[in-house]
């Protein structure tokens, strides 16, 4: 078995070992060429990884609920320029409290290019459910694994590559609160986000049966109703759920703006070579 | 009947919803945990060695723990502000000597030299100048010794641990336990603290949360404290008792917030908001060493020079203010001395005097400028003279003995000291918490309640204070 994680340590030639070229750019969101949002359970560092991508100091406190409204800062890497959105911190995508309501709407709608979801490597099963959650909404995901400081101090092994393997997605290893793995990080970010990298999330197996067959075929007609909506298994499960924002979206039709709003992007974007 | 574009979705999904009724939810979430549990399990591999010795939960015993838990906390607190009280001596005198002992005379010379019209140069110079000055002298140190120290204690993760604390007491006054974490940052700034109970799911809770935040003490209202307590509770003890003295009154200030906000509370969720109690998993986060430059840096950057910023905005334009409503006369006597007559007589009910209920008026804005509004109204309207003609006598005594000259001389008593801190701790919010109430609730009538019940208890708990106090001590 490889047991090598740390990921730092490794080849020069890596793509991601070009560090260098991130400009910090504050609160300059001036034509941003991706959207990429910050999810992650309260207390993970979200903040920390914000504030040290965009240069900003938004403060951050060892407090769980800290962000509480959306903060949003800028940074160019690459020769591209991304917004950067800070997501209040919450422990899942499933319950109606307004902070959720927040994380989960940016998601759906706000159409981020990346979405980068920082985990407490000390603390990865919890961390995880989140993750999961978010996977089911969008495909673009980056896992951020933060704390791997903290991790170190209570003793854990953390392997990112299996992890990255089973969660279908790119699993960085960091410790924004010094700074290490950052580099990495924005290049997995510019990797997802150009399209040079193609995620395939897993996708939780919570059906069994009659379930499974009831999600999939709702999920169809979801899809025949709003071609080109990237998680209609979701949105099927949400209004299976009784989900009242959902209701109201499919009610109105919004969610197929969304769907199209998604296909153009696709179209800017381009297919991964 | 015309369909709207999804309701053939909506109909099946309904129909379904029948078929599968309420455990869809907890199966879902079931599933959920089981996968992360298992790729988890994959990812993460302990060391076979027994735990060792874990320090957080051995911290978290002692610091939650119902018998030493709230000692603890008082003493945290106090170590805090005595640390301020001392600290903040040397640096107020000289940052006092230097803007009002030497800046300012020469100020007033250069004006007296170019000719200055002496109108043009008392706005400038005795209003504006000299207000800014004491708001930077007065404020400034205790402000950058205080938010440093206290960020710290948040750092290190211990104000979740208050809240643990506290979490028991807010649910028998009928609240949420989440709304400690709403007084917490309330400690920091008030407006943040009512933003900041979105994170209480109930609207009932909510809403109790955020009337009460006010009685946190706030950013621009720590300071205010620590100088009242300083000028008079510090000269009424020996020497070396004094910072111990005024950081227990400080102190006890705060604590009789966290009391006035359960109680308020309590009031609330019996009368006006009755409901059911919701519960909430609180969840430690694990400590972690502080990275002082980097709280230094913040702590300076972002609270003590904000708030200090604020305070200089505000009170340029009110130095102004002060300046020609003590100017400005008619029939020989000036429109402060006439407000202040005018209120004179409530305030002394209220063991406050006109001068501190004009302060109040000018202050609306921002809290922080309260006491350099008093000192500049008590300076220019008690005909000591010292002030306008150049640095008169009492400006060579330090600057926290020059206050209180200053206010002794303007009629002060310990009476009026304890009665204005308990004013400033139960008053109406400043007018960003009173705006962002407005913004969080959408209801004038909510953002009335939360403005006026504080003032409304201020008056009536100073008014009982002062005629306790008249009736027993004299």
């Amino acid at each position: 078995m490889n047991t090598k994680t740390n990921t730092s340590s490794g080849c020069e030639a890596c793509p991601v070992h070009l560090p260098g070229n991130l400009l910090k750019r504050g609160v300059d969101m001036e034509n941003w060429d991706f959207v990429v949002a910050l999810a992650g359970n309260p207390n993970t560092g979200k903040s920390t990884v914000f504030n040290a991508l965009t240069g900003l100091r938004q403060h951050t406190g060892n407090w769980p609920g800290k962000t509480v409204a959306r903060a949003e800062g800028g940074f160019e890497y690459g020769g591209k320029r991304y917004k950067l959105v800070d997501l209040p911190g919450t422990y899942s995508l499933l319950s109606t409290s307004e902070d959720e309501e927040i994380a989960r709407d940016f998601l759906l709608f706000g159409r981020p290019d990346v979405t980068v979801v920082v985990v407490d490597a000390s603390g990865l099963e919890r961390n995880l459910n989140l993750a999961l959650q978010v996977m089911e909404i969008t495909d673009r995901v980056v896992i951020c694994l933060n704390l791997m400081d903290e991790a170190r101090r209570h003793g854990l092994k953390v392997d990112d590559r299996r992890l990255a393997r089973d969660l279908g997605v790119l699993a960085i290893p960091t410790s924004a609160r010094y700074g290490e793995g950052l580099d990495e990080l924005v290049g997995a970010i510019e990797e997802v986000a150009t399209g040079k990298v193609v995620c395939k999330p897993y996708r939780i197996e919570y059906l069994s049966g009659a379930l499974k067959t009831a999600v999939t075929q709702l999920a169809a007609e979801v899809e025949a109703r709003f071609p080109g909506l990237p998680n209609s298994r979701w949105v099927a499960l949400r209004l299976l759920d009784g989900d009242a924002r959902m209701r109201k979206v499919v009610q109105s039709g919004e969610l197929g703006e969304l769907a199209r709003q998604v296909d153009i992007q696709m179209d800017i974007v381009g297919e991964p070579a | 009947m015309t369909r709207t574009p999804g309701a053939d979705v909506l109909a099946t999904a309904t129909a379904m919803r029948w078929e599968f009724g309420g455990n869809l939810h907890e199966q879902l979430v079931e599933a959920i945990y089981a996968d992360a549990a298992r790729i988890a399990e994959r990812a993460v591999t302990r060391p076979d060695q027994k735990p060792r010795f874990d320090l957080d939960r051995t911290i978290d015993r002692v610091v939650t723990s119902r018998i030493l838990g709230f000692p603890i906390m008082l003493l945290a607190l106090s170590v805090v502000l005595w640390l301020t009280v001392i600290g903040s001596n040397i640096p107020s005198d000289l940052i006092f000597a230097l803007l009002v002992d030497t800046i300012y005379p020469f100020l007033k010379q250069i004006a007296a030299e170019v000719g200055l019209a002496p109108w043009i140069g008392g706005i400038l110079i005795d209003g504006v100048y000299l207000a800014t000055a004491w708001v930077v002298s007065v404020m400034l140190p205790p402000m950058a010794i205080f938010f440093p120290l206290f960020t710290l204690l948040e750092d290190f993760g211990y104000l979740p641990r208050v809240a643990f604390n506290l979490d028991r007491a807010f649910k028998k006054a009928g609240a949420h336990g989440k709304q400690s974490l709403s007084m917490a940052m309330g400690f920091g700034c008030n407006a943040a603290g009512v933003m900041s109970t979105r994170i209480i799911d109930s609207p009932r809770e909510r809403l109790i949360a955020i009337i009460t935040n006010n009685f946190a003490l706030c950013n621009g209202r720590w300071p205010t404290q620590i100088v009242i307590a300083i000028i008079f509770v510090g000269a009424l003890v020996p020497g070396y008792l004094a910072g111990a003295a005024v950081a227990l009154a400080v102190m006890g200030t705060a604590v009789l917030g966290v009391l006035l906000t359960l109680l308020v509370s309590w009031a609330l969720s019996r009368s006006v908001l009755k409901g059911e109690v919701s519960t909430f998993s609180l969840e430690l986060p694990p400590y972690r060493p502080p990275r002082i430059l980097q709280t230094l840096y913040t702590s300076v950057i972002d609270r003590t020079l904000h708030v200090l910023w604020r305070a200089l905005i505000f009170a340029a334009p009110a130095g102004a203010v002060i300046w020609l409503i003590s100017n400005v006369t008619f029939g020989g006597t000036s429109v402060a001395e006439y407000m202040i007559n005018f209120l004179d007589p409530f305030g002394l009910l209220l063991g406050l005097n006109g001068v501190i209920l004009v302060a109040y008026i000018v202050a609306i804005p921002a809290n922080e400028i309260v006491i350099p509004t008093i000192l500049m109204l008590t300076v220019l309207v008690s005909g000591l003279t010292g002030v306008g003609e150049g640095a008169g006598v009492m400006f060579q005594l330090n600057s926290e003995a020059a206050t209180g000259a200053i206010l002794r001389a303007g009629g002060w008593t310990l009476l009026t000291a304890i009665s204005m801190m308990i004013f400033v701790l139960i008053h109406n919010p400043c007018s960003t918490t009173i705006f962002t109430t407005y913004k969080v609730t959408g209801s004038k009538r909510w953002t009335t309640v939360t403005a006026l019940l504080p003032l409304f208890m201020g008056f009536l708990i100073t008014f009982f204070v002062a005629q306790i106090w008249r009736l027993v001590i004299g």
